[in-house]
């Protein structure tokens, strides 16, 4: 597993640790003291019961939502709240629950959206199509070309991504964050809404990530399957509170965890 | 009978472009929001105003940069005070701001520069030009002060165009328009974008403001002409560039005609009192176009599985 160049974390070290946050929208606390956090090269799951607060969890984390208390650690700097525009400059990309696509565009263009803050060329060689700036559109056509085959989407690159099934619209979002080259990776229910054979392939697809650029992945999936399947370590949340944290078969086993799933006797 | 037809295609043509103009700020805006701005022939009264007050105390030239500046300035307040609160809203809500915004503007403009009608003197040429004499019996007659807004407005238009089409930032303009959060999730500067847009269309403002204000005389009316711009964006499409360009032209060119060639008959036909069509023909056109292309000649179609 190799580090992407210029970060000093290795893998297993801290990458991102949220301490004891909340956030509430009027009266209701979406999270109350939550604290984890997320180690370089793993995959992390974050599970839990319909509205536990697990969105709203990645929203602080990439900066939609700005908690009222408590702090954000990413790559050793401490804030108190993330702005989108920081964490996806820190290399923090996300794909969301309801699949957010630029739709009128096509598959190749969404996924060149990605590429945004890796042009370095100034905004006045951006305007410029050609010289230099040529050459580096070139060059991230290239890198995106590469996105497109490893996610075996290459027959409907041009095609607008308003018209796909559901299942490769996913797998396009996907594109468009892996474009980043993020260092962590949020996915909000990548597998919701599919099939057994898609579920197979987004999963393979997750471990693919993580093993050949060393990603690190935060993921929330409904699927226990999947979950156990794929992460290292996971945090349960139920009503905005955690309520676990461990490994899958200590996840698993946790008696709080199966009252939070199946209810309980009062 | 082909020479008053082509003098009057010429003069609707040459009117055509003013309309392209006011259209492209809408359209600019459009593009990187979604939204229909409201405000647009607020912001064309207002730069106006601006121009033809600050022109009474300093140099032309010095009172359009100062102008630009205040247009520029709008943009950033606007891109603070308002839009920059309303990030991953509804389309109607952002609409809705911009109708706020356009009482605001009018009231505003007219308590800051006052509310009489005011003149802008470009000193275009007034006398008239004939062309083409050889061909047609006493030529073809140009108003020369139409002639130069036309070209003024053609320099604006290639210029947008080019910034726009040939550029990158295009790109990053449709991507803000189909979804705030995916593009901020990108690292697109959501409000960047709209800063510059606002910024750029405040410019359009400007120019429509000054030819407009030139030919009618700096009043409120002058807001009403964005209106006129309605049927070229639905002419054009709501999100091509030269779709407005096209749609001005054949607004501005079949109305003129409409007036010369239709309106006879339909006085003769229906013994009517006569005249008015000018006013009505771009709405009647922009109706018909509704029903057999709403996306507009040039607009994206809208994809949706459904």
């Amino acid at each position: 597993m190799r580090a992407p160049a210029g970060s000093a974390i290795v893998a297993g070290d801290t990458l991102l640790a949220v301490d004891r946050v909340s956030l509430a929208f009027g009266g209701v606390r979406a999270l109350r003291d939550v604290s984890f956090d997320i180690r370089k090269g793993e995959i992390r799951a974050i599970i839990g019961p319909n509205g536990a607060g697990k969105t709203s969890m990645l929203n602080v984390v990439n900066g939609f939502y700005q908690p009222q208390r408590g702090s954000i650690t990413f790559k050793g700097v401490t804030r108190a709240k993330m702005r989108p525009f920081e964490a996806a400059r820190g290399g923090i990309a996300r794909t969301f629950q309801n699949v957010a696509l630029f739709k009128g565009m096509t598959v190749l263009d969404n996924i060149m959206a990605g590429r945004t803050l890796k042009m370095h060329r100034g905004f006045f060689w951006q305007l410029m199509r050609y010289g230099p700036a040529l050459a580096e559109e070139v060059e991230h056509r290239r890198r995106v070309e590469d996105i497109i085959d490893f996610l075996q989407i290459p027959h409907i690159r041009k095609i607008p991504v308003g018209k796909l099934p559901y299942g490769l619209q996913k797998r396009v979002e996907l594109g468009r964050a892996l474009a980043m080259e993020p260092e962590l990776l949020l996915l909000d229910e990548p597998m919701a809404g599919m099939n057994l054979e898609e579920k197979e392939d987004m999963s393979r697809f997750v471990i693919d990530v993580n093993n050949h650029y060393g990603t690190t992945i935060a993921l929330i999936e409904h699927d226990m399957g999947v979950v156990m399947d794929l992460s290292d370590r996971i945090v349960v949340l139920d009503h905005g509170v955690k309520i676990a944290d461990g490994t899958p078969p200590e996840v698993q086993g946790d008696q709080t965890v199966i009252d939070a799933y199946l209810g309980v006797a009062h | 009978m082909l020479g008053p037809i082509l003098e009057t295609l010429i003069g609707g043509l040459l009117t055509g472009i003013l309309y392209s103009l006011v259209a492209l700020g809408f359209v600019l805006i459009f593009k990187a929001s979604g939204v229909f701005n409201f405000a647009q022939g607020a912001m064309v009264l207002f730069a106006a105003l601006a121009l033809a007050r600050l022109s009474e105390v300093m140099p032309f030239l010095l009172a359009l940069a100062l102008s630009a500046l205040i247009m520029i300035a709008l943009a950033y307040a606007i891109e603070f005070l308002v839009l920059r609160h309303l990030v991953n809203q509804e389309g109607i809500i952002l609409f809705m701001a911009t109708l706020g915004i356009t009482y605001f503007l009018d009231g505003f403009g007219q308590s800051v520069w006052g509310s009489d009608i005011y003149k802008i003197r470009l000193g275009l040429p007034q006398d008239p030009i004939f062309i083409l004499e050889s061909m047609f019996p006493g030529g073809l007659l140009i108003d020369p002060a139409e002639l130069v807004a036309a070209v003024i407005c053609a320099v604006m238009v290639a210029v947008l165009a080019v910034f726009f089409q040939v550029t990158r930032v295009g790109r990053a303009l449709r991507a803000v328009a189909d979804d705030h959060q995916a593009a901020q999730s990108v690292g697109i500067p959501l409000n960047h974008i709209w800063l510059m847009v606002w910024a750029v269309s405040g410019l359009v403002a400007l120019v429509a403001g000054m030819i407009w204000g030139a030919k009618l005389g700096v009043q409120f009316s002058i807001s009403l002409v964005a209106l006129k711009a309605l049927p070229v964006l639905i002419l054009g499409g709501l999100t091509s560039i030269p779709g407005a360009i096209v749609g001005g032209l054949i607004i501005g060119a079949g109305e003129k005609l409409a007036e010369v060639l239709l309106s006879p008959v339909l006085i003769r036909w229906f013994d009517l009192a006569g005249g008015g069509i000018e006013n009505w023909f771009a709405y009647v056109l922009a109706l018909v176009f509704l029903l057999v292309r709403p996306q507009g000649l040039f607009g994206e179609r809208i994809i949706e599985r459904i």
